[in-house]
């Protein structure tokens, strides 16, 4: 990371409203090349964090940067090198896809034949180019009114692209589509992608920044995030027959193993039985062969979870939320 | 200059393409028809002291009260509600562009819309066969000194619409707040300027020079006078000022 070049560079973004901050020194970069997810609860100031980037709202004090360039002296120059999809999609209902499209590329300065081809390629890439291209945009649907946001925002290959809830109200058929548009691309620009929908975000970016109350508490990849927030494992057992012997074994085996919840008998007679356990070595093996000595108890399946990006959002937002007791 | 021109071409594509400005224009140019109809209805009974035209271009405010409100009050409040505005600021555009290219649209078709009325008196005298009818109604004085306080006073009138539909994010609420400015701008003042002639007249004088009537009389008696064109235009300049201070300030 070291390496690449910087394109978005926030430092101590404060952010007031009179005297509520909105956000408070929230300071972060993202390489050329990487998707990044922004995180956090309603009203946590991820919104707020995107306008100031995008040089849409004034910050109180900090510096906000894209390509190097400060937002705050150059607006007009850094909003060339953005491509900003605001929350909701505004788009103006009267207009053709195509005539929307080469409205914006004129205010992007993409000029002559160049044009055309630009906006061809990203009709293209959002699949607008064939029965949608001529179709007036108030009649369109959800997810192609949501493609034609994308196509937009890439419209012009800025080097910075922010995607503000990008696909919610989407059928998962939508969101799996947007998902693969955003895949393609990784590794050319840099993607900052605010959501809600965490599942969404652990499948489509590199890292992830959590922001809550105004200030960035959790930053880094899945793994990292994993390590910091959420150092606990659950162990899920299927199991038929007497299971009091095999219990008090696992319990035994490792002092990891702070607590056991038995779920409810499922329709063929089996239990389901979830450990959690505070280490995050692998213990599958070792429960195994406890289970191989206690014949009484049938195993149907033993399964090892780690923590869901909803569990380290949680724990973050929530470390946080203690933090300012 | 450029993305001034690209969003100047794209309001009034927008203006063209709705239908509420087909509405506005046949409802002016049905009523501004019927008054000068009126007009030579009268003149046909009984002689007048002055020439048509002259008696037409003082009806000026009766339009101006709906047409204005109805030209400007959607430009800045809809693209607020809807969201489009936030769109339009993340690209290299600035609000004096867009304020300048709002302005400019409402501006050309309120023009465009008067100038639709110089068919009236064309029709009428191509249909008369006296020579000397034909000159009084087609005075060229009268003609170009009424639009000119058209073309003029329109400045202003536009650039009220525009700043009141910055100022909020409902259509209603601005076309009011247009309605209600102008009606202080245009009746408001000669109201007061005659209520303050009994007991302060030097005030009197002053407002006197803010009557849009007195600089109509003015314009269509063939006198090109600097002070009005000045008093038009720097107040435009400040209206359309405020305006993109709005516009860059309120963030949705």
């Amino acid at each position: 990371m070291s390496g690449s070049c910087l394109n978005i560079e926030a430092g101590k973004l404060t952010k007031q409203y009179g005297k509520v901050a909105a956000i408070r020194d929230v300071s972060f970069t993202v390489s050329s090349g990487e998707i990044v997810g922004f995180l956090g609860p309603n009203g946590s100031g991820k919104s707020t964090t995107l306008r100031i980037l995008c040089g849409l709202i004034p910050a109180s004090s900090g510096v906000a940067k894209i390509c190097g360039i400060p937002v705050a002296s150059h607006p007009e120059e850094i909003k060339s090198r953005i491509g900003y999809m605001t929350e909701n999609n505004p788009l103006p209902a009267d207009m053709r896809v195509i005539e929307y499209l080469d409205f914006r590329s004129r205010l992007k300065g993409i000029r002559g034949k160049d044009r055309k081809r630009k906006i061809e390629e990203v009709m293209a890439l959002c699949e607008l180019n064939r029965t949608h291209r001529r179709q007036i945009i108030g009649t369109l649907s959800k997810g192609y009114r949501q493609r034609v946001g994308i196509a937009d925002a890439i419209l012009g290959e800025p080097e910075v692209i922010i995607m503000d809830e990008p696909t919610i109200g989407l059928d998962p058929h939508q969101v799996l589509a947007i998902r693969e548009l955003i895949d393609t691309l990784r590794g050319n620009m840099s993607v900052v992608i605010s959501s809600h929908i965490l599942a969404e975000v652990e499948l489509s970016c590199d890292r992830i920044i959590i922001i809550n109350k105004g200030r960035i508490v959790a930053d880094g990849n899945a793994d990292q995030l994993r390590n910091e927030f959420a150092n606990s494992a659950k162990y899920i057992l299927s199991v038929t027959g007497d299971l009091t012997g095999l219990l008090a074994s696992i319990k035994e085996l490792d002092s990891c193993f702070h607590d056991f919840i038995q779920k409810e008998i499922r329709k063929d007679g089996s239990r389901e039985v979830v450990f959690e356990s505070s280490s995050m070595e692998d213990l599958s093996g070792r429960m195994m062969r406890i289970i191989s000595r206690h014949p009484e108890a049938r195993v149907r399946s033993l399964v090892r979870s780690e923590s869901s990006l909803e569990d380290i959002f949680l724990a973050a937002t929530k470390r946080s939320w203690d933090e300012t007791l | 200059m450029r993305y001034f021109f690209i969003l100047l071409r794209q309001e009034l594509r927008t203006l063209l393409f709705s239908p509420a400005t087909y509405t506005v224009a046949v409802l002016f140019l049905g009523l501004m028809g019927w008054i000068y109809w009126r007009i030579l209805l009268q003149l046909s009974l009984e002689p007048q002291r002055d020439l048509p035209s002259r008696v037409f271009f003082e009806f000026f405010w009766l339009p101006v009260f709906f047409v204005v409100p109805l030209l400007t009050m959607k430009s800045v409040a809809e693209e607020r509600r809807l969201g489009t505005l936030e769109t339009l600021k993340t690209t290299p555009v600035t609000a004096l562009q867009i304020v300048l290219s709002k302005f400019s649209a409402a501006y050309l078709l309120y023009n465009l819309l008067w100038l639709l009325t110089l068919a009236y008196p064309i029709l009428v005298a191509s249909a008369l066969g006296s020579t000397l009818t034909k000159n009084q109604l087609l005075e060229p004085g009268v003609l170009i000194g009424g639009y000119l306080f058209i073309a003029s006073s329109g400045l202003l009138f536009i650039a009220v619409g525009i700043l009141c539909s910055s100022l909020t994010r409902s259509q209603f609420v601005a076309g009011m707040l247009s309605f209600c400015t102008l009606f202080v701008i245009i009746i408001g003042f000669r109201e007061l300027q005659q209520e303050a002639e009994n007991w302060l007249p030097a005030i009197s004088q002053t407002l006197n020079y803010f009557q849009p009537f007195r600089h109509l009389e003015n314009f269509s008696g063939g006198v090109l006078d600097s002070r009005p064109l000045i008093f038009y235009l720097s107040n435009t300049f400040l209206v359309l000022g405020l305006s993109v201070l709005v516009v860059d300030a309120k963030s949705l």
